[in-house]
């Protein structure tokens, strides 16, 4: 086999982002670029969120640091004085892509922006990210994962109806960001081969969750309809208003089941008719269903009341493998609910090649990382090195710019990197 | 001098998009195909959606919202919001001279996308080695639930399966309670990571001329956003389980009940310099040097009443008057904001993020604008999604005709 192009491998990225789009700079790193992330002397705050490695808190074993800062090199720099100010001056030089997520206005203010910036690199894409945009009347208010998946939309159809409105426990809001970064990073880049042009790429994190809301919008753009939270329950299937129950429990967890109309839903609602008919639990009125006059938009919350009913107590009968065997040997629409051991074990993406074991020689471990997002036929997209450790690459990176070990000293004891 | 002034002048007329000059082919339905089309489209992408007569695409047939509640195939709200700004044609693929055609549409095309069941496109006739014999720099993105490949290759699914699979329910709701649905998340995590893979795909293009077949299972996709429950679980062997709007180290840290009509708000604090500025924005001075709110762990163990406390204040005012309060204060707070209030948002108004369009069935809607603004090579939505079969005339004649004179 040919071997894979690492695409962005002369592709030099500064990463100043905090952890609300550290997927951003990753997810370059994942195509080959140099990425290195740059934060504060003595480690971003960031490594301080999350769990930890075996429970212990410490800067250099944050798993949430190790997740998303993966395939990154890392250097310390201070940018609010003069000296650090300089040395950035000179990075930008060489520097093909900046990440950022500053409150707007601050990198301007330390002359630090992007018109000062391209000055020096005309060619520069430079990507801010914030919690609003960089403009409007919310651009100096504050986001957390909480209030981003709030004012995005996507809270409040999530949660039990008689409950206040959740987030997902594991955080969102920052992957949807990060990936869309990438995304607004990567586009001017293809751009800027075209035409030698640079730009500014201004994110919204808010805009960036709202995409994770599907087609949704158009309930209310079409016929003002406001969905609302309906726990485990799907609406907007029927414009008779039935909800759809998707989240059944099993013997020894829950699987996801709903009843489909479409060739493939028909499909489904037979087969499980005859799996349930196998056990002797299959009601007679589903036995003498004629699917193919079955027709979800029209169906009546009663009708589906009644065969969900009969799903509730086949479903309990059987284990979550049992449940997703059945599925994948019949063509059958359904998953269980998976946590994190069932993915890390699943055949599919064992067979696909998905992990990867990185070594952590400082912790004296192996961990598995996902190593792609999805497989090209001519272009690398790996696992290539861990996350890095507070100033890993200062030498590295500082010695390009004609600095040596003596100057690294000096600029530590400044507290400039 | 002339000469410089007319380059001038179109320069200013309109700005080159990031995508100007490329042509897509979508052999593809429902969201995670399409969507990636139109991201594409809105960067000035020349984008031509295939379906035929005989199985329009899936958005147009089996999923509300129609216009009005009355069914149509060009009525369907999911269609409109996932294909603006392209061209509509319908080709019979189980006819010879339908592949033919679609063949002669990969060769004008640039990139293919498709979301079929792995095999499908091979057995229509339209497989890639067919598409690079018409048209050797073509690149081909094919996005499905389980990957081109592997035991599970040929599984179909829609996203709200996948979701699960992905384990994004199972850490969505209350730990006493159901794990709740979070509908085809995944599909748009799909979404981002295809327009990723197809601009990197350009890019090499750019670089080599040559194309390539990419191959995004949305499974894999969906997993990147779990790694950090993936490293709980192989390093200190724990599952992440759901646990509402809890947080390890912040609270008060939930969303809470304001005057209306089931309205609510989030308040997240993280610290104690928050916490002060939360009580003095409540009234609430005293709970500031109460031994039960004082530090984070005093919080984290009394988290039930602080949330009762704070609700004691939200309930009494609007959730759109506490989110102002507290963020001019410092304050990490937000509005659960419904779809209603995302369409009258002063932020995404202020971005121009819902481009209204007429779209000769529907009337006046929205579609979505990208979630980052370009300062040189702006987004332009100006084309309603197309009615089926709409463009077969401007696209068989003209845009074929066109490249095969571009071509010769």
């Amino acid at each position: 086999m040919e071997e894979k192009v690492k695409l962005l491998k002369d592709c030099r990225v500064l990463d100043f982002t905090n952890e609300t789009a550290f997927l951003c700079g990753k997810i370059l790193g994942d195509l080959g670029a140099d990425v290195v992330k740059v934060e504060k002397p003595g480690g971003d705050e960031s490594r301080n969120l999350g769990s930890f490695f075996q429970d212990t808190p410490h800067p250099e074993k944050n798993l949430y640091w190790f997740s998303y800062n993966h395939n990154k090199r890392g250097i310390t720099l201070n940018i609010e004085t003069e000296t650090g100010r300089e040395i950035l001056r000179k990075l930008v030089e060489n520097t093909d892509i900046v990440l950022e997520t500053f409150a707007p206005g601050y990198l301007e203010k330390l002359g630090l922006g992007y018109a000062a910036l391209s000055e020096i690199n005309p060619k520069l894409v430079m990507t801010s990210v914030t919690p609003f945009g960089q403009s409007g009347p919310y651009k100096d208010y504050k986001g957390s994962d909480l209030v981003l998946t709030a004012m995005s939309g996507l809270m409040s159809s999530l949660g039990d109806p008689d409950k206040p409105p959740v987030r997902p426990t594991l955080p969102q809001s920052y992957m949807w960001i990060g990936m869309h970064a990438a995304m607004g990073t990567l586009m001017p880049y293809y751009h800027r081969g075209m035409t030698g042009e640079g730009q500014h790429v201004d994110v919204s994190g808010q805009a960036g969750v709202i995409w994770a809301l599907n087609h949704s919008p158009s309930f209310y753009d079409l016929n003002k309809e406001v969905p609302r939270r309906e726990g485990s329950f799907i609406t907007g299937r029927s414009i008779t208003g039935a909800i759809f129950r998707a989240v059944y429990p099993c013997k020894d967890g829950y699987v996801t089941y709903v009843i489909y109309g479409g060739p493939a839903g028909k499909r489904t609602n037979r087969r499980l008719v005859e799996w349930m008919d196998s056990k002797g639990m299959a009601p007679d009125d589903l036995k003498n269903k004629d699917w193919d006059q079955f027709d979800i938009a029209t169906v009546t919350q009663e009708e589906v009341d009644r065969i969900e009913d009969a799903c509730m107590k086949f479903f309990r009968t059987v284990t979550k493998k049992e449940f997703f065997e059945h599925v994948l040997e019949n063509d059958m629409l359904g998953y269980p609910v998976a946590t994190a051991k069932e993915i890390l074990e699943d055949e599919q993406l064992r067979a696909r090649g998905l992990w990867r074991e990185v070594e952590h020689e400082e912790l004296g471990t192996k961990i598995t990382y996902p190593a792609f997002f999805t497989v090209f036929s001519s272009i690398a997209c790996d696992s290539w090195r861990r996350a890095p450790l507070i100033g890993e690459h200062n030498r590295e990176i500082y010695g390009e710019i004609g600095l040596d070990d003596s100057d690294i000293l000096r600029l530590k004891r400044a507290n400039v990197i | 001098m002339r000469h410089a002034l007319c380059a001038f002048s179109r320069m200013m007329e309109t700005a080159r998009q990031v995508f100007e000059g490329i042509k897509v082919a979508e052999f593809a339905a429902v969201a995670a195909g399409p969507a990636i089309g139109k991201h594409m489209a809105d960067h000035g992408a020349l984008v031509v959606h295939v379906e035929s007569y005989e199985r329009p695409d899936g958005f147009r047939l089996n999923y509300p919202p129609y216009k009005d509640n009355k069914y149509g195939l060009n009525r369907a709200g999911s269609f409109a919001i996932c294909n603006n700004n392209k061209y509509g044609v319908t080709i019979d693929l189980k006819a010879k001279e339908g592949v033919d055609l679609a063949l002669e549409l990969i060769e004008w095309s640039d990139v293919v996308i498709e979301n079929f069941t792995p095999g499908t496109i091979k057995k229509l006739g339209i497989g890639y080695e067919e598409m690079k014999r018409v048209n050797p720099r073509i690149i081909l993105f094919s996005t499905c639930n389980q990957g081109q490949t592997g035991p599970h290759a040929f599984h179909p699914g829609f996203g709200s399966h996948l979701s699960s699979l992905c384990g994004f329910t199972y850490v969505t709701g209350y730990p006493d309670r159901l794990p709740c649905i979070l509908g085809p998340y995944v599909d748009f995590v799909a979404v981002g990571y295809g327009v990723i893979a197809v601009t990197a795909a350009l890019e090499h293009r750019r670089r080599t001329g040559e194309g390539q077949w990419i191959d995004l299972a949305q499974y894999e996709a969906g997993v990147q956003f779990m790694i950090p429950a993936l490293l709980e679980y192989s390093t200190n062997h724990r599952v992440v389980e759901r646990d509402g709007n809890r947080h390890p180290f912040a609270a008060p840290h939930n969303t809470y009940r304001c005057k209306g009509d089931d309205r609510w708000c989030a308040i997240s604090v993280f610290n104690d310099e928050e916490w002060k500025a939360l009580c003095e924005c409540m009234g609430r001075d005293d709970l500031i040097s109460d031994p039960r709110f004082k530090t984070i762990p005093a919080r984290k163990k009394h988290e039930d009443e602080v949330d009762r406390e704070v609700t004691k204040w939200t309930s009494q005012l609007t959730a759109e008057e506490i989110f102002k309060k507290l963020q001019k204060n410092g304050v990490k707070a937000g509005i659960v904001q419904t779809l209603a209030d995302l369409f009258a948002d002063p932020q995404l108004k202020h971005r121009g993020f819902w481009a209204p369009l007429d779209h000769p069935e529907i009337g006046r809607c929205h579609a979505e604008g990208p979630p980052f603004a370009l300062s040189k090579t702006p987004f332009k939505i100006d084309r309603p999604a197309p009615l089926i079969g709409e463009h077969n005339e401007l696209v068989f004649e003209k845009f074929l005709a066109a490249g095969k004179k571009a071509k010769n």
